[in-house]
């Protein structure tokens, strides 16, 4: 059985994504995935999935998604609101962080992110083909995803249908105290090229702030702030490899950061590597969130991100049922005939 | 040649081993990828992810969660060291077509009064040159080549333009390449060549890889349309394109 959810209305720039495409960097093949991995993780597990199955991200404006024939249930990631209307008309109005079950002819519209410029919606079983090891759409290059492309209105998404009996309610999951946002300087390794600049720009560099600009995508977030001078080394350099987090420096001085979707190669001085512990937070940093940067070592860089591991993982154990907590579940019940039970087939992990 | 390890982050290092575009480096960039090919399938280097090659350095990305560059630094180190400049691997030979000039390679006019040539001396030059690649990268399928006579050096664009259309042919310093998607870009474009650089179905995605020859072959307008229909409609595999060997 399948159950289809149509995309009623796209919002921005959503795509699906899981965590990536490792390997095919030497065909020109970048990583692709997530933007902010913890987020598609939470919103699978919300919605009863594997942690890295392919989910919507998108960026500033969130989806509206109905359920058309089968139940389906959806997991949020990311600080928005939630509008749920009920197919009988009922308006109720939610939060993120937790899944809702839609019953067919439902419909639920994902807000803005507050505070950021990306949230993630899991559909429970979703049913995504996998292209060069990944569902993750690619869409310089048409790859994975719905199409290679970014969502539309009018589209459908196939899922694996809920195994619910008559009578039998789903048991929604929630997660009660998300991550506080965090603030702190944004940390990064020096080099592969920091011998391109000289001491008075790497003083500029760490001791200025910049922001992000308006020039964001999948591929980079160029910043704004005090332009960096190359030193006589200049501002070009033999291509070599660019990674997601590089931090490419142009002739105009100003910093690109690139992302999931960057370049594997390029021909700017990188003059540092944001560490991967704090890349999805700049990653999905909104438009003018002021910035700063530390520098710290590998070493450090890499017990940071095992910290930041560590602590998604107790994100996800924190991971609970919700009881009952009035209208949405006591009317998920009244359609289900009010008769109680709970059934939760799917492997949660 | 000795060889430098550049912090890329907690999940990358770069082992540089120049900064020049030359066989020889490409060749020793190979031989390392090589070597450290086969020291992952020994199991010597778990938690590595996948590498990169360029013109002169290899790539190494790694999973912090998995291994730690405490762990990786030594053994990458011995790898570089037992690298040589390997020859040329064996690669295979292409004859790709290209329609030079015209509304297919809109910087063919400036090129050629950059360099004092005429345009028909541009695209010889660039037809009759038998080309290295060097590398892929950039974007899917995308092919660094090399190298052109120096009468062909031209700077990049100073206003990079924001949709080079897919199959550009284009050139800047030594280097010509074949923009396989549209995209911004800087180079100069100079033609179009119709044939598919990346397919994500096959076994190798990117038709072409390093050490691969490469020669141009000058068509009309008229056959670039005929060869789009053919490749359009599936007669044409990757195939059609490999030189015969002589």
């Amino acid at each position: 059985m399948t159950a289809t959810v149509e995309v009623v209305s796209p919002g921005a720039l959503s795509t699906l994504q899981d965590l990536g495409r490792p390997g095919w960097r030497r065909h020109g093949v970048p990583g692709c995935g997530a933007l902010d991995p913890a987020l598609l993780r939470i919103a699978n597990v919300l919605a009863g999935n594997a942690e890295g199955a392919a989910a919507i991200e998108f960026f500033v404006a969130g989806p509206t998604l109905k359920a058309l024939d089968e139940p389906v249930q959806l997991g949020f990631a990311g600080d928005f609101s939630l509008t749920l209307v009920r197919a009988n008309g009922e308006r109720t109005q939610l939060d993120s962080w937790r899944s809702v079950t839609l019953w067919p002819g439902d419909t639920l519209r994902a807000g803005s992110p507050r505070n950021s410029r990306c949230g993630v919606v899991a559909v429970r079983g979703l049913v995504a083909p996998l292209v060069l090891g990944s569902a993750s759409t690619y869409m310089r290059a048409l790859l994975g995803g719905y199409g290679g492309r970014a969502l539309a209105a009018g589209d459908k998404l196939s899922a694996s249908a809920m195994p619910l009996k008559a009578g039998m309610v789903p048991t929604e999951q929630i997660l009660r105290r998300p991550r506080a946002p965090e603030r702190g300087a944004m940390r990064v390794v020096l080099g592969p090229q920091a011998d391109h600049f000289d001491a008075a720009a790497l003083a500029s560099f760490f001791g200025s702030e910049y922001q992000v600009s308006t020039e964001v995508d999948r591929m980079g977030v160029r910043l704004q702030g005090p332009a960096l001078l190359h030193n006589d080394r200049g501002g070009e350099i033999v291509s070599d490899a660019t990674v997601p987090g590089s931090i490419q420096v142009p002739g105009n001085g100003l910093p690109i950061v690139l992302l999931a979707d960057g370049q594997t190669a390029g021909g700017y001085p990188k003059i540092a590597t944001v560490i991967s512990a704090d890349l999805p937070r700049l990653a999905v940093a909104a438009v003018g969130t002021p910035l700063r940067f530390e520098s710290v070592t590998v070493a450090q860089a890499e017990a940071l991100a095992r910290e930041h591991e560590a602590a998604l993982r107790r994100l996800l154990s924190a991971i609970e049922p919700l009881a009952l907590d009035g209208d949405v579940d006591l009317h998920a019940m009244y359609n289900a005939n009010l008769v109680s039970g709970m059934i939760d087939a799917f492997d949660p992990r | 040649m000795t060889a430098r390890l550049l912090d890329a982050g907690d999940g990358a290092v770069t082992i540089e081993f120049g900064d020049q575009i030359t066989s020889q480096l490409v060749g020793r960039v190979a031989a390392l990828d090589k070597l450290l090919q086969a020291a992952r399938e020994r199991g010597e280097l778990a938690g590595v992810v996948e590498t990169m090659p360029t013109f002169r350095s290899l790539t190494v990305l790694y999973d912090p969660l998995q291994t730690s560059r405490a762990a990786l630094d030594p053994v990458l180190t011995a790898l570089a060291s037992q690298s040589e400049a390997a020859p040329a691997a064996n690669g295979r030979r292409w004859r790709l077509p290209v329609c030079y000039g015209g509304e297919f390679g809109a910087d063919l006019a400036d090129v050629a009064s950059a360099t004092g040539l005429s345009p028909d001396a541009v695209v010889q030059l660039h037809a009759d040159t038998e080309l290295s690649v060097y590398m892929i990268g950039f974007m899917p399928g995308f092919p660094f080549m090399g190298d052109l006579p120096s009468a062909l050096d031209m700077p990049r664009r100073r206003e990079p333009r924001l949709r080079v259309p897919a199959g550009s042919v284009a050139i800047t310093g030594s280097l010509t390449a074949i923009y396989p998607w549209q995209s911004p870009g800087g180079w100069q474009l100079i033609g179009r060549c119709p044939v598919p650089l990346f397919d994500a179905a096959a076994a190798t995605p990117s038709l072409l890889a390093p050490g691969d020859t490469v020669r141009f072959e000058a068509i009309t307008a008229q056959r670039l349309a005929e060869l789009e229909a053919a490749i359009t409609a599936g007669e044409l595999g990757p195939h059609a394109w490999l030189a015969e060997t002589p």
